[in-house]
């Protein structure tokens, strides 16, 4: 690869203190960015270069950069995780823009989501719907029962581990006009409904969630799909349905 | 001299946890209550931890520097989890598990230690399924396996590549319920900065928030530390970008022994490097070499004509290509150990048959097209296609090889943006796992009273390599089934000791030094980033602390970390202020702290005059290039004592004493 020439990009950034002041887009020029790079090494290099100047670099979340903790958060050119199908920024790569464009990189935008500093946002709402029901109830004793006494269905099982994918990094919520927490509250409510072990409390499950997911200030449903389409691990609508069904069924007790 | 007590129970191997468990003291769940824990870290061993010393009735003050605990970086962990079900019934079980492990860590683990992972390594696949853990099935609705390398039976439980993510979500779901609680209060984006000793006993920690930069003190009755391994400080590694060792490096400079440093585990399998500007390095899960096969052109005309991009890899007939592991260790082939499968490729790629397009020309064949076939035709098989042909079967392939690596392959084709179902992998080992760290008795405990270690973060069960889906087992084993129960034996003694107050010289002088650190940094005018440095140190730490090392390279690799670490206290350079969110401030505390450790590991290799797992000494080897341990003089874990410069540390020895495994020269020919 090392033949192919160097980018050389106008990144338009969203500059913010701290939660308090006012924010504004900053223009910056970054040159001869391999295309191999991943976007946050570009974002790294425009950090050193920012560093090298005396200025502050740009804040911005990343951990794993293998698109697996969620970390990584930012809204690139219009889209949540940037251009590109199934993927989190962290694996977006530079070899999908062209020399010369310009890249406009913002903050996760929701109620729910408040901006901390530049691209960083408070996602600490989804832990604490989380903390409402996201859990089957059993004690980390060890003394359950073999792993192996209830079998279950390889079809159920899947559809489970699809949900259980979801990785937390707020993109449906960043994508969605109304920004709802849909698509990430249901994949978890599917993952246990799905299973046999979580059955047993799936109706005050899904009333919990639901209830926490309502007071931290997201939106409704409106049925857009965005979020599928944005999601980084295609998790499916059809888990929105499936929590509708719960919650309409956990109300009929 | 030694001031070492490993404090292993007497009796049989098979009993010694149960008799322990059995005379151990317990606290009462109402004095529990009044009882406070903090646990630094919220990954497999941390949030499993807290979870259960929540559930038993502590208080649990649990802390993690990303913005979730859900995102510490087990997550990443894509193969797969070992525990001795047995479910295949090949033959597995306690014994061997035990057997293997110390065994793939070329005799250097106590034995005791390893013993009691194996017995509750069986619990905690009951305990994740309960859970909700949506491990693979097979059709009949019952848990699927695979194997991993160093292992001849299938005893790796697996949620396609993305075990750790599965396993971590459970744990986090675990805590998440006492969290709802009120049980663990979390404290996210918070990173621990300094120890607090009481009486000479660990009683609490300087925070550091940071959103607000705020220097918080927390006081607790015991401090347990799971952040993990300390990888980076090669600043190339499969390691998430945060992975540090200052919490390890802290409790060691206030008393914590630190054991093991230079065994440091190379993983075979990883996407080279594409050149200067990469940040990270990519895994690909070892569970592909189920099914890949690894191979350098056997001519090396035809690997430079690969390098220089006139050849293609498929075209090279199969008598054109050496499949090197299968050709040294035909009895293990593709599956032997890490440590034996890096060295094997480093040794092809230094005699020139890489086939990397970067500079290096180092990378190795990781290669899928047998297997396709090979699934194909069993396809092809069960669907009574007798005259299928070959672009039918190996579509029917390629089906069975996406069903079972598809997101690896895709992981892989994002970042290479090569296809591997139609042109081979290419590999070559980075950085991965570190099995030294803490030094922990039995108990976990480190030297401090109170202070335990957990994890990647200790270093008892690894030895010299570890094996592949251990850690995931021991990181749960400490969390969910050894430390909350050892804990209470210490915790007995606290029962009318009240809370810990933060109103304490100790509490005091920890955050004065600590907010002169932070200050320092800040007002520093320095003329180089944080990352100048930690990529520097990098260098060295690959190039003379790496696959293979040798007496000269250490002590240049010593006197080379140590100017740079004075280099780095003049000149580093860290912008913005303290208070609020400030990324290169962070990075600054942890990047002192690896040019500490550097110094301290490469003296531990240094010391070490054998060759064993992923230690490597290039004056100890075999004829045949093997690793060659020294038994009769280096039968002990290096446990260091802090004495102020990391390579002037004292050495305490624990003798490792195999009592139910005999010492062998380890082959996987
Ligand atoms: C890419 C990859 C794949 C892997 N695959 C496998 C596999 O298939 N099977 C297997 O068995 N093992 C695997 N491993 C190894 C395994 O994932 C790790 O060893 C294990 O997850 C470590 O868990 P831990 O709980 O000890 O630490 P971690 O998960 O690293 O957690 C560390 C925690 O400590 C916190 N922390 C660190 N420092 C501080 C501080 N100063 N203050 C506050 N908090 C702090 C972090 O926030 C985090 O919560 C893999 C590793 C990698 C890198
Ligand atoms: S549902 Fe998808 S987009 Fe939403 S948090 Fe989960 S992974 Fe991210
Ligand atoms: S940094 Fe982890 S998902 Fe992007």
């Amino acid at each position: 690869m090392s033949a192919t020439e160097g980018l050389n990009l106008t990144l338009k950034v969203w500059r913010q203190k701290n939660d308090k002041e006012q924010g504004k887009m900053e223009t910056y020029q970054v040159s001869d960015i391999s295309p191999d790079s991943s976007f946050l090494e570009m974002m790294d290099i425009l950090n050193e270069q920012l560093i090298a100047e005396d200025n502050e670099p740009v804040a911005f979340d990343h951990d794993c950069r293998e698109g697996i903790c969620g970390s990584c958060s930012m809204y690139i050119n219009g889209e949540a995780h940037g251009p590109g199908r199934e993927i989190t920024t962290c694996q977006l790569h530079m070899r999908e823009f062209k020399d010369g464009e310009t890249i406009f990189i913002e903050p996760w935008r929701a109620k729910a989501f408040p901006v901390i500093k530049d691209l960083v946002v408070d996602r600490s709402a989804f832990d604490r719907v989380m903390n409402a029901g996201g859990f089957i109830s059993v004690n980390t004793s060890g003394n359950t029962q073999d792993a192996n006494a209830i079998p279950i269905d390889k079809h159920d099982a899947d559809k489970a581990f699809d949900a259980a994918t979801c990785i937390g990094c707020g993109a449906c919520v960043a994508s969605c006009k109304n920004a709802s927490a849909m698509l990430f509250v249901s994949a978890k409510v599917s993952q246990l409904s799905l299973l046999p072990q979580g059955k047993v409390e799936a109706k005050e499950r899904v009333q919990n969630m639901v209830k926490q997911m309502d007071e931290e200030g997201f939106g409704n449903c409106s049925n857009t799909g965005a979020c599928e389409v944005e999601c980084p691990k295609g998790i499916s609508l059809e888990n929105i349905a499936r929590m509708n069904r719960e919650y309409l069924k956990s109300g009929i007790s | 001299m030694s001031t070492l007590d490993s404090k292993i129970p007497e009796g049989p191997i098979a009993e010694k946890w149960t008799n322990h468990k059995n005379n151990i003291r317990l606290v009462n769940p109402a004095n529990k209550r009044s009882i406070d824990v903090i646990v630094v870290g919220t990954g497999l061993a941390g949030g499993s931890a807290a979870a259960t010393l929540a559930e038993l009735g502590y208080n649990v003050k649990a802390f993690c520097y990303q913005d979730s605990p859900r995102r510490a970086h087990s997550i990443a962990a894509q193969g797969g989890i070992n525990a001795a079900k047995n479910y295949q019934g090949d033959g597995d079980s306690t014994y061997r598990l035990f057997y293997d492990t110390v065994k793939g860590g070329d005799y250097r683990s106590r034995e005791a230690n390893v013993y009691r992972l194996a017995e509750v390594s069986t619990n905690i696949i009951d305990q994740c399924v309960a859970q909700g853990v949506p491990f693979a099935r097979d059709y009949g609705g019952l848990l699927d396996n695979r194997s991993f390398g160093g292992v001849q039976v299938s005893r790796t439980f697996y949620a396609k590549g993305q075990t750790g993510q599965q396993l971590l979500l459970g744990a986090y779901s675990a805590m998440s319920r006492q969290i709802g609680k009120g049980k663990i209060t979390m404290y996210n984006r918070h990173e621990m900065m300094d120890l607090v000793m009481v009486d000479g006993k660990a009683r609490g920690i300087i925070a550091r928030n940071l959103v607000t930069g705020e220097i918080e003190r927390h006081s607790a009755h015991a401090v347990v530390v799971g952040s993990g391994g300390y990888g980076n400080v090669f600043f190339l590694s499969t390691n998430a970008m945060g992975s540090n060792v200052s919490a390890g490096w802290k409790i060691h400079k206030k008393g914590a022994y630190f054991a093991n440093p230079c065994f440091t585990q190379i993983h075979p399998t990883c996407i080279p490097q594409h050149g200067d500007q990469q940040s990270k390095l990519t895994l690909m899960s070892e569970s592909l070499r189920n099914d890949g096969r690894i191979w350098v052109p056997a001519k090396k005309e035809d690997a430079e004509a690969i390098r220089a991009g006139k050849l293609k890899p498929t075209d090279l007939k199969e008598e054109d290509r050496d499949y090197y592991l299968e050709r040294r260790y035909p009895s293990f082939g593709n599956l032997v150990p890490r440590d034996v499968a890096s060295r094997a490729a480093k040794e092809r790629c230094d005699e020139g048959f890489g086939v990397g397009t970067n500079e290096t020309g180092e990378a190795v064949y990781l290669d899928f097209s047998s297997a396709i076939m090979r699934y194909g035709q069993e396809e092809a098989n069960v669907k009574g296609l007798h005259n299928a042909s070959d672009k039918e079967i190996k579509e029917l392939g390629t089906k069975v090889v996406e069903a079972k690596y598809g997101n690896l392959f895709q992981m892989y084709e994002k970042i290479t943006a090569d296809n591997p179902y139609e042109t081979p992998m290419k590999i070559y080992p980075a950085v991965h796992y570190t099995m030294g760290g803490v030094w922990v008795d039995y108990n976990l405990m480190t030297t401090i009273p109170g202070c335990y270690a957990i994890g990647e973060a200790n270093f008892s069960d690894h030895g010299a390599n570890r094996l592949g889906a251990s850690a995931l087992m021991q990181g749960l084993a400490d969390g969910y089934f050894v430390l909350p129960y050892t804990i209470g034996d210490y915790l007995a003694d606290d029962i009318r000791t009240g809370e810990i107050s933060t109103d304490s010289k100790e509490f005091e002088e920890a955050e004065k030094s600590v907010k002169e650190q932070v200050d320092f940094f800040v007002n520093n005018k320095g003329k180089h980033s944080v990352d100048y440095f930690h990529k520097l140190l990098g260098k060295i730490m690959w190039n003379k602390v790496g696959m293979a090392r040798n007496e000269k390279g250490l002590k240049e690799a010593i006197a080379e970390i140590k100017e740079l670490r004075e280099q780095f206290w003049k000149e580093v350079s860290v912008p913005g202020s303290a208070d609020g969110i400030n990324q290169e401030l962070e990075k600054a505390g942890r990047v002192a702290d690896f040019l500490e450790l550097g110094e301290l590991f490469a003296r531990d290799a240094l010391e070490r005059n054998e060759s064993c797992g992923g230690h490597f000494r290039e004056e100890y080897k075999t004829e045949e290039g093997e690793a060659l341990r020294d038994d009769k003089n280096f039968t002990y874990v290096a446990a260091w004592e802090y004495t102020g410069e990391p390579s002037k540390a004292k050495l305490h020895k624990e003798e490792l004493k195999y009592e139910n495994i005999e010492l062998k020269t380890r082959s996987y020919k």
